[in-house]
């Protein structure tokens, strides 16, 4: 195979750094701009002193409640969170991201094995496919925030508690890209594979395991990707019913109670590099795997 | 190498009064007509005709991948159903259909796998294989690190790993060039020499079919069916030098004369 020389570092790293300034000076601007109002109003009119850009700028970019905090704020709040604080008080935001990347792994796993074993009864049973397959769908119309506490109370009466309700929402989510990758995967293998395996008189079992399931893993790792990231958006919303004390979407919900926007910002920044390094992990396994299978990635 | 038959041992294939049909809306379709045929074990038999004579369906019924519509068909004795549990058939098919995912050795290691024969015994004979179409020291390879010869290769070692009874082989070298061709078929036949196991070969070549075979069976289309049974006058032994024989030339002139008149 012929291989496609890769820009260099220089090449790439330019064009993405000057993205990267532009949102952040986009970002300046509407700090700016929304928090002007509140400022003039709140901060500069009642001190009484005669004001100009440089103070109005100044101002709008450290109010204690600003409509859009700017970067440094949320920053310097993210950061004295990890430092200032232990990893297990409810001020770190790390304590959170273990509460959270808990109920969403947890669901993750449920919903993966739950897609799994959807997919493989669905392509081995069109009993089961044409029975489950509108129900699957229709599962993903409903708003996961119209669901949620309903899935709540029932398993609270049930009596389950603290991590099971959570992940299973996560899994509601997560489940269903893995089992509509699945079935097209499984179903991937072309009638010569599975003709051959006809002459050697292979079992249904022997067929599933050495052509219909390797043939499917290079569906199933994209869908693992979507799947995870559903399952920490799951893990989040299922915080929000439960009036958890922990958790990211926790922090977000008190963060809005209270009207810190400090807070909610830099707890959406970590629910953001939680879901990058959750995806990043399962491509990391994803190369290890098709390495495996196949050596070609 | 097998044991050689015994004298009243079943015949490899027995074909009588065959019929396939497609239900189709218009007419239904003849994909073969009255197809009658044997094969004793150890003979190689090629079926050669134009496209759409029913050649690739005639051993796919014999290899229990499509039904017959009527007649009866037996293979060692058993119907093409039960050869095919007792893994009587060692299939050959126009792409190399070897999976990706797996070595060139893991690919020749399957179907023993599948019959969950030992596994330093399975490693051994795959080698062995392997080594026998010249692969020796590609076990450890992708698929798609080979030649496409390379790879048919492979999966005619596959075919042959766990000894079946009849190999089937269903335009192997349809996809190659000629000079890979020319190479496989000098190669195939080494083997049948070695081994004298049952060959069904489709093709479409009559170099091939005359180079290959003990028998070449005519076909022709619309309806599909048997225009003329050919018996090879050629040695045994044979080499690619051969072809340029005076009866070499007879014999595959022969076979497009039936050809031609199939067309009638």
């Amino acid at each position: 195979m012929a291989t496609i020389k890769r820009s260099s570092a220089f090449d790439s790293g330019l064009p993405i750094a000057t993205v990267l300034l532009g949102v952040l000076l986009l970002w300046y601007a509407g700090a700016v701009w929304l928090n002007a109002p509140g400022a003039i109003e709140r901060v500069l009119i009642p001190r009484g002193t005669a004001w100009g850009w440089t103070e109005l700028v100044q101002t709008t970019l450290s109010m204690q409640r600003p409509v859009l905090p700017s970067p440094q704020q949320v920053a310097a709040d993210f950061w004295s969170s990890l430092v200032d604080w232990p990893i297990d008080s409810p001020r770190n935001l790390l304590f959170h991201v273990a509460v959270t990347a808990h109920s969403s792994l947890l669901g993750f796993a449920m919903g993966t094995v739950l897609g799994l074993l959807l997919s493989a009864g669905i392509v081995h049973s069109r009993t089961l496919d044409r029975a489950l397959m509108p129900w699957i769908v229709a599962s993903q119309t409903i708003p996961v925030l119209a669901i949620a506490p309903i899935v709540l109370v029932i398993l609270g009466s049930l009596g389950f508690s603290g991590v099971w309700p959570k992940a299973v929402i996560a899994m509601y989510l997560c489940f269903f890209p893995v089992t509509v990758a699945m079935v097209q995967g499984l179903r991937s293998p072309q009638q010569i594979d599975t003709e051959l395996l006809y002459t050697y008189a292979a079992s249904r079992w022997q067929a599933f395991w050495l052509l219909r399931l390797p043939a499917a893993l290079p569906f199933l790792f994209p869908a693992l990707r979507v799947g995870i990231a559903a399952s920490l958006v799951g893990a989040m919303v299922a915080e929000l019913p439960t009036g958890a004390q922990a958790g990211l979407g926790a922090k977000l919900l008190l963060g809005s109670y209270y009207g810190n926007t400090v807070a909610i910002w830099s707890a959406l920044l970590m629910s953001a590099l939680l879901g990058l390094a959750l995806t990043a992990a399962v491509l990391g396994v994803e190369r290890l795997v098709l390495r495996r299978f196949g050596g070609r990635a | 190498m097998p044991a050689p038959e015994p004298l009243d041992a079943p015949l490899a294939v027995e074909v009588r009064r065959a019929n396939v049909i497609y239900p189709a809306a218009d007419a239904p379709v003849h994909a073969l007509q009255d197809i009658d045929l044997t094969v004793q074990p150890g003979e190689f038999i090629s079926l050669i005709g134009p496209s759409g004579c029913g050649k690739t369906t005639l051993l796919r019924a014999i290899a229990d991948l499509e039904p017959i519509s009527s007649g009866t068909m037996l293979v060692n004795g058993v119907s093409p159903h039960a050869a095919r549990l007792a893994r009587s058939y060692g299939y050959v098919f126009q792409a190399p259909a070897l999976f990706p995912w797996r070595t060139v050795l893991g690919n020749v290691l399957l179907p023993l796998h599948i019959q969950g024969r030992n596994k330093t015994e399975s490693q051994r004979i795959a080698m062995d294989q392997l080594a026998r179409v010249g692969l020796q020291g590609f076990e450890k390879k992708y698929p798609w690190q080979l030649s496409g010869g390379m790879q048919q290769r492979v999966s005619i070692a596959r075919a042959l790993a766990f000894e079946p009874r009849i190999l089937m082989m269903d335009e192997p070298f349809g996809a190659l060039d000629e000079i890979t061709r020319d190479r496989l078929n000098e190669q195939l036949q080494q083997l049948w020499q070695r081994e004298r196991r049952t060959v069904v070969f489709v093709t479409h070549s009559i170099a091939e079919a005359v180079y290959l075979s003990t028998r070449i069976v005519v076909m022709s289309p619309r309806p599909g069916r048997i225009v003329k049974v050919i018996d090879s006058t050629l040695p045994d032994e044979r080499h690619l030098g051969l072809r340029d024989t005076p009866e070499f030339m007879a014999l595959a002139h022969a076979v497009r004369e039936s050809l031609a008149d199939g067309h009638h």
